[in-house]
C-alpha cells in the first residue's frame, strides 16, 4: 500500500496517512467511491439506531422487579416430542451466516468481472434472506398465539414483548429491504448493467461492480446486528 | 472541482485490481460458523454465571470482528476511513456506561418502594 498513489498523491501507511489524507485538501477517503462512503455513513448512524434499542433493552430488562422470561425455554421448539432449545434461532443464524458469505464471494467475482458467478451468488444471498425472513414470520406468529404482545406475556417480565418485537421487527425489516434489493441487483447483474456500464435510476453515475461492494456492506450489517441480538436478547 | 473528478477515474480502477483470495472469504465463512455453533453450544449446556456471560461476550466480538475485518473490507481500507467509523463506537460505550448506573438506580427505586415499602 505505501508506494501506491493516486492521482500523484502519495499514499502513506498508518495513522501518518490517515494525517495526510485528512488534511490534504482534496478528498478524504483516498481511493472509495463516495456510494462506499455514504453507505458507511448510513451503517454507521444505524449502528446508533439500534445500539439505541439494545440499550433501552439493557435498561428495561435490568430494571424490572419481575423475572425475564427464560429464552432458551421459550424460543425452543419441539422436535419428536422433545423440547430443543433456540433451534429456529440457532438455524436462523446459520442461515444468515450462509448468505454472508455468498454476498462476500459475490462482490469478489463482480471485481473479477465473473457475471455469472456474481448474478448465482446474489441470488442465493437474496433466497438465504428470504428464508430467514420467513422464518422470522413463524417464530413471530408462534409466539403471538402464545400470547406474547408488546403489553405482556404469560411468561415474565412484561416489557419482554415490546422489546422482542421492536429489536427483532426492525432487523426483520432491514433484512426485507436487503432481500428487494437483492433480487433487483440479481436482475441488474445478470442484465449486463455492469458490463455495460448502464447508467442507474437515480444517478447518473455508469454502472460499476462497486455496487455490488456496496450492497454488500449493507448485507454484512445486517448480519452483523444478528450476532449482536442473537447474543444480547437470545443467549444472555 | 476539476481536481476531484480527476482523482475519481484512476480510484475504480486500483479498486477492481485488488480483489482478495477466495480462501481467505472461505477460511472467515468457516470460522463464523465455528463461533456461531460455539456461542449456541454455551446455550446448550446451559453454562451460567461469569462464564456464560464472557464466552457469550467473547463469541460475539470475534464474529463481530471478523464479520468487519474482512467481509466488510475493512481491515484493508485506509486508516482515515477506518478511524471515522470506529472512534465512535466510544460514544455508544459512554452511553451503556450511564445506562447501566441508570437501570441499577431504578431498580434499586423499585424494590424500595414496591418490595419493601419504602422508608
Amino acid at each position: 500500500m505505501s508506494e501506491q498513489k493516486i492521482d500523484g498523491f502519495e499514499l502513506r501507511p498508518g495513522f501518518k496517512g490517515m494525517a495526510s489524507d485528512t488534511g490534504s485538501d482534496q478528498t478524504m477517503f483516498k481511493g472509495v467511491h463516495w456510494g462506499k462512503a455514504m453507505m458507511w455513513i448510513f451503517l454507521l448512524s444505524d449502528t446508533f439506531v439500534f445500539s439505541c434499542f439494545l440499550i433501552s433493552y439493557m435498561k428495561g430488562r435490568g430494571s424490572t422487579i419481575v423475572d425475564w422470561p427464560n429464552t432458551s425455554e421459550v424460543f425452543s421448539l419441539y422436535v419428536g416430542g422433545v423440547p430443543v432449545p433456540l433451534l429456529l434461532i440457532a438455524i436462523m443464524t446459520f442461515v444468515l451466516i450462509t448468505s454472508s458469505g455468498t454476498m462476500a464471494l459475490a462482490v469478489k467475482y463482480g471485481y473479477e468481472k465473473n457475471r455469472k458467478m456474481c448474478g448465482w451468488l446474489i441470488l442465493a444471498t437474496a433466497v438465504g434472506g428470504l428464508t430467514f425472513v420467513g422464518m422470522q414470520v413463524f417464530e413471530w406468529s408462534k409466539l403471538i398465539h402464545e400470547g406474547v404482545r408488546p403489553w405482556g406475556n404469560p411468561f415474565g417480565a412484561a416489557q419482554f414483548g415490546s422489546f422482542f418485537f421492536m429489536i427483532t421487527g426492525f432487523h426483520g425489516f432491514h433484512v426485507s429491504i436487503g432481500v428487494i434489493f437483492l433480487f433487483i441487483y440479481t436482475y441488474k447483474v445478470f442484465a449486463g448493467h455492469y458490463d455495460s456500464k448502464k447508467r442507474g435510476w437515480f444517478t447518473k453515475m455508469k454502472g460499476d461492480y462497486v455496487e455490488i461492494e456496496i450492497l454488500g456492506l449493507y448485507w454484512h450489517f445486517v448480519d452483523l446486528v444478528w450476532v449482536f441480538i442473537f447474543a444480547f436478547f437470545y443467549l444472555w | 472541482m476539476e481536481e476531484t473528478n480527476k482523482m475519481e477515474e484512476p480510484n475504480k480502477q486500483e479498486e477492481q485490481t485488488s480483489t482478495q483470495k477466495i480462501g481467505i472469504y472461505l477460511w472467515i465463512w468457516g470460522l463464523l460458523f465455528v463461533l456461531s455453533f460455539f456461542s449456541y453450544m454455551v446455550d446448550w449446556y446451559q453454562f451460567q454465571g461469569m462464564l456464560r456471560w464472557s464466552l457469550i461476550l467473547f463469541f460475539m466480538f470475534l464474529k463481530a470482528g471478523l464479520i468487519m475485518a474482512f467481509f466488510m473490507h475493512l481491515f484493508w481500507e485506509r486508516y482515515a476511513l477506518v478511524n471515522v467509523l470506529l472512534w465512535p463506537m466510544t460514544a455508544i460505550a459512554c452511553f451503556i456506561f450511564l445506562m447501566n448506573a441508570e437501570f441499577q438506580y431504578t431498580l434499586f427505586s423499585r424494590f424500595f418502594y414496591f418490595v419493601v415499602g419504602g422508608a
